[in-house]
């Protein structure tokens, strides 16, 4: 039986998908607070990719400074509140912290950070102001984390900033890919409304840039182009079945249900094929949304996954059961989805077929990259992976025009990834215009 | 089992811990309960012409996570009718014969000293308490620390007490003095039986920075308070080790500072103290904290094989001496558990910058500091910064062969007595040149 009923209503989306790190309130924060030791050093600093001095901004908050602690949050990363919560924490910050060699719990690094970064932006503190203008023009294609975080850089020294976005909404994978459980879509917004009225870039929502003649008349009137577009759609595997109706992508699924959570149609019996993170949450999202039973289907051993640790324990806590060393050969069914059919591949056993019985099947086994988007704009050089190959230091291809950052450059990775490197592609894009 | 019985002055009670004189002892009410809970007795919530007191009284310091390391008060002696004290001090008497029930008295003239100490023996009081300490409110009309202040007028009143009191008199010190063998000495001469210490340390419990203005705040404005809680414990430890030392004073001790577990109260009782009082640490968890520090002070004494207190009560006190008669030859060196090391690296950075630079950090991919042994002086730092338990310890490195002092050197000539003598100490350590710094850090 389902841990979870089919929610029915906004009040039952609420219990499915609590928060997994709700917000601190000022006596958790003071508690938490006290407990850092203020490494020198600190290694929780190190393995953040945007270096936040967390010791300094988690003693602020504790001296109630929390503007103070914002501003040391934000002039590291712009999306402080939402890496806060939607970080995977446990294998960065506060998986390097020094208390996880003594066996105790490490500082809640992400919760004190969202605290401090969530009042900011709910007093409209303002902490940034856009540089002197130099007279140039940046193109930000793309208003995920790469692109957003490009754009207030961009502003800060002195660019006027376009940001052309395809969706109806800002933020990219932080409100279209991350588990609701981790951000919601307002708090996904909010942020990124908060830096607009304080830096003054544009946005365009729902306007794609399609077609050599848009990209042409880019580069004809800005200085630059940041391509920050992220992935395509899912890999699928070429296997019979694969076009039937209930047989989804993962990345459109969890989009379907960031933003028609109540709509989402879910089977009764779900088989999610995939080992990653994404397949962590596609499988997690189908239990809360009530499947009677969510299988996971990897390929190889348990621990050949990609994904974090404590995303398969928090799956297996909702219910996800998890089958390994099983490869997709055909899914089976006429009209609609009535099993998927795998070859056993462990080194032990015979081959022999498996069948799990199911009514839709989840894909969850990569994404494609942006190879005809890049096509349109010509002279991109990309690795054999399909990424776009860069500059290291200045984030520019192989087109001058353009400079790219985020998914569409480090092949898909965190959203604190894509945040650095939007910054430092901005970095480098002024580096290149200065000359 | 170990005996827990205490005596201050011939003041018996069933264990050393006694409420002090303060809002937990303010009413017949309150002591019963706390004797209901196992405290062995109680300093009555001083009496004298009854008080008007502010609204808002207290203010206190957290720190880290916890709340009142130090506390602060502004409240006054009791605002209730002396009357009505003592006929609750009767009935609690009456119906705790065994604990024991001491009258705090704060009064002027003499005529009114000799009236309210026999009232209060009248009503059972096994001991008097003459308050010589509230350092705010009461000092401005002459009482309290404005006569601790004072040897002489201590004295003086002291023996005015004694003239009619039939039970053991404790004179409770102040401790805002620069000698506090001083008053002590005059209470002895005044004829006190006992004397109890600290009372409360003048303070200003920080300020509102938003509306200027110091804690507690009454209408906008504050005063002076005294200070207390865990925050003072070391203040009150070496005043008490003071008194307990002192040729001149000689009188049994109560010790009142900081006193939160059953250690705190061990610690004053081999500092020379006969029995302990108790106020802020009652005011923050109630009378419950009893049953910690009775278990506590009977397993403690259980493990070092003590049968009642007098068999450690002033143990420590011959090892504290002057810093002249320390071994100057005597020497440790930190040592680092590499299995217990975290690598938070707070000893580095707190050696570094705030000591001796003998602490290393190893090549990159590492972070688990190592010990330059020739510059380490021994100064215990790294070991109190450490975060873990037993991590970095602190080794003898010298076979104890030699004890020399101070006094020794200065005896045989070996005491350095000129700016540049080479026979300092600082010459046998290395310090890092400040050149390399520069040399390292200082773009020209």
């Amino acid at each position: 039986m389902a841990e979870f009923a089919r929610p029915a209503h906004e009040d039952d989306l609420m219990m499915a998908f609590a928060p997994l790190k709700p917000a601190m309130h000022a006596t958790m924060a003071q508690q938490e607070s006290a407990r850092c030791l203020f490494c020198y050093d600190a290694p929780c600093t190190k393995a953040c990719p945007t270096e936040i001095d967390i010791p300094l901004f988690i003693r602020q908050i504790h001296t109630q400074n929390l503007e103070g602690a914002a501003r040391t949050i934000y002039m590291a990363n712009y999306f402080g509140q939402a890496c806060g919560q939607v970080c995977p924490t446990e294998v960065l910050c506060e998986g390097a912290c020094v208390y996880n060699y003594q066996h105790a719990k490490p500082i809640e690094i992400g919760r004190l950070q969202t605290y401090a970064a969530s009042a900011a932006i709910r007093q409209g503190t303002a902490l940034f102001s856009p540089g002197q203008p130099n007279g140039k023009a940046v193109a930000v294609v793309g208003a995920g984390p790469a692109g957003i975080s490009a754009a207030c850089e961009l502003r800060r020294l002195g660019y006027q900033v376009d940001v052309f976005e395809a969706k109806a909404q800002v933020s990219g994978l932080i409100l279209y890919g991350c588990a609701p459980y981790k951000i919601s879509n307002q708090e996904a917004v909010e942020e990124v409304d908060w830096l607009q009225q304080q830096l003054g870039f544009q946005i365009h929502l729902n306007h794609p840039v399609r077609g050599a003649s848009q990209w042409r008349e880019l580069e004809h009137r800005y200085d630059a182009i940041l391509l920050a577009i992220g992935l395509g759609k899912a890999k699928y595997p070429n296997i019979p079945g694969a076009q039937l109706d209930q047989v989804k992508d993962a990345i459109q699924f969890i989009e379907t249900v960031k933003i028609r959570p109540l709509q989402t149609a879910v089977g009764k019996h779900v088989v999610v094929i995939g080992g990653g993170n994404t397949a962590m949450d596609a499988a997690s999202e189908c239990a809360r949304l009530g499947a009677e039973e969510v299988i996971v289907v990897y390929r190889r051993g348990k621990e050949a996954m990609s994904a974090y640790t404590f995303e398969y324990e928090l799956a297996k806590s909702v219910g996800v059961q998890f089958r390994f060393h099983l490869t997709p050969v055909e899914i089976l069914g006429q009209l609609s989805v009535e099993g998927v059919c795998f070859l056993e591949n462990t080194s032990s056993a015979t081959h022999s077929h498996v069948l799990i019985p199911c009514d839709m099947v989840i894909m969850a086994t990569g994404q494609e990259t942006m190879q005809a988007l890049l096509a349109e704009i010509g002279h991109i050089a990309t690795r054999e992976d399909g990424s776009i190959a860069v500059d290291a230091h200045t984030f520019q291809t192989s087109h001058p025009c353009y400079f790219a950052a985020g998914d569409v450059v480090n092949g898909g990775a965190e959203v604190v990834n894509a945040v650095s490197e939007g910054k430092r592609a901005a970095q480098g894009i002024h580096q290149v215009l200065s000359v | 089992m170990p005996d827990l019985t205490a005596s201050l002055a011939g003041i018996r009670s069933p264990n050393p811990f006694w409420l002090a004189s303060a809002p937990p002892t303010n009413s017949g009410y309150q002591v019963m309960k706390a004797f209901d809970a196992g405290w062995g007795g109680a300093v009555w919530k001083t009496m004298g012409i009854p008080v008007i007191n502010s609204s808002s009284r207290y203010g206190a310091i957290p720190y880290k996570g916890h709340r009142m390391m130090g506390f602060n008060n502004i409240e006054l002696i009791s605002d209730r009718p002396l009357a009505d004290n003592l006929r609750e001090m009767e009935a609690v008497k009456k119906r705790f014969p065994d604990q024991a029930l001491v009258a705090s008295l704060m009064v002027q003239s003499r005529q009114e000293w000799h009236q309210i100490a026999k009232d209060a023996e009248n009503a059972g009081a096994d001991g008097l308490e003459l308050n010589f300490g509230c350092p705010h409110g009461m000092c401005e009309r002459g009482m309290g620390s404005a006569v601790g202040q004072e040897p002489a007028i201590l004295q003086l009143i002291t023996s005015w007490v004694k003239e009619v009191a039939t039970v053991p008199v404790i004179v409770k010190l102040t401790p805002n003095v620069t000698d506090i063998t001083e008053p002590a000495v005059a209470a002895a001469r005044g004829g006190a039986d006992a004397i109890s210490l600290i009372n409360t340390i003048q303070s200003l419990m920080g300020v509102d920075i938003d509306h200027f203005v110091a804690y507690p705040v009454v209408d906008g404005r504050s005063t002076n308070g005294g200070y207390c809680g865990p925050a003072v414990k070391p203040i009150a430890q070496n005043m008490v080790r003071n008194c307990a030392q002192h040729p001149g004073v000689r009188l049994p001790i109560s010790a009142i500072g900081g006193i939160e577990t059953w250690r705190d109260a061990v610690e004053y009782l081999l500092l020379g103290a006969s029995n302990v009082q108790i106020c802020t640490a009652v005011m923050h968890y109630g009378f419950g904290i009893i049953r910690e520090l009775t278990t506590g002070l009977e397993d403690y004494m259980r493990r070092k094989g003590f049968q009642q207190l007098d068999d450690f009560i002033g143990k420590a006190l011959p090892n504290i001496v002057t810093w002249e008669q320390l071994n100057l030859r005597y020497e440790v060196k930190a040592r680092i558990d590499p299995n217990k090391c975290i690598q938070c690296q707070l000893c580095y950075t707190a050696c570094e910058d705030g000591a001796h630079q003998a602490i290393g950090l190893p090549a990159s991919g590492h972070r688990t500091p190592y010990i330059i042994e020739e510059n380490c002086v021994g100064c215990n730092l790294c070991s109190l910064v450490c975060p873990v338990e037993g991590c970095i310890t602190m080794v003898r490195t010298d076979d104890g062969a030699v004890c020399e002092t101070w006094n020794d050197y200065v005896t045989t000539g070996k005491a350095p007595d000129s700016f540049n003598d080479t026979r300092a100490g600082g010459l046998s350590h290395r310090v890092t040149p400040w050149e390399s710094y520069v040399e390292k850090n200082v773009k020209t």
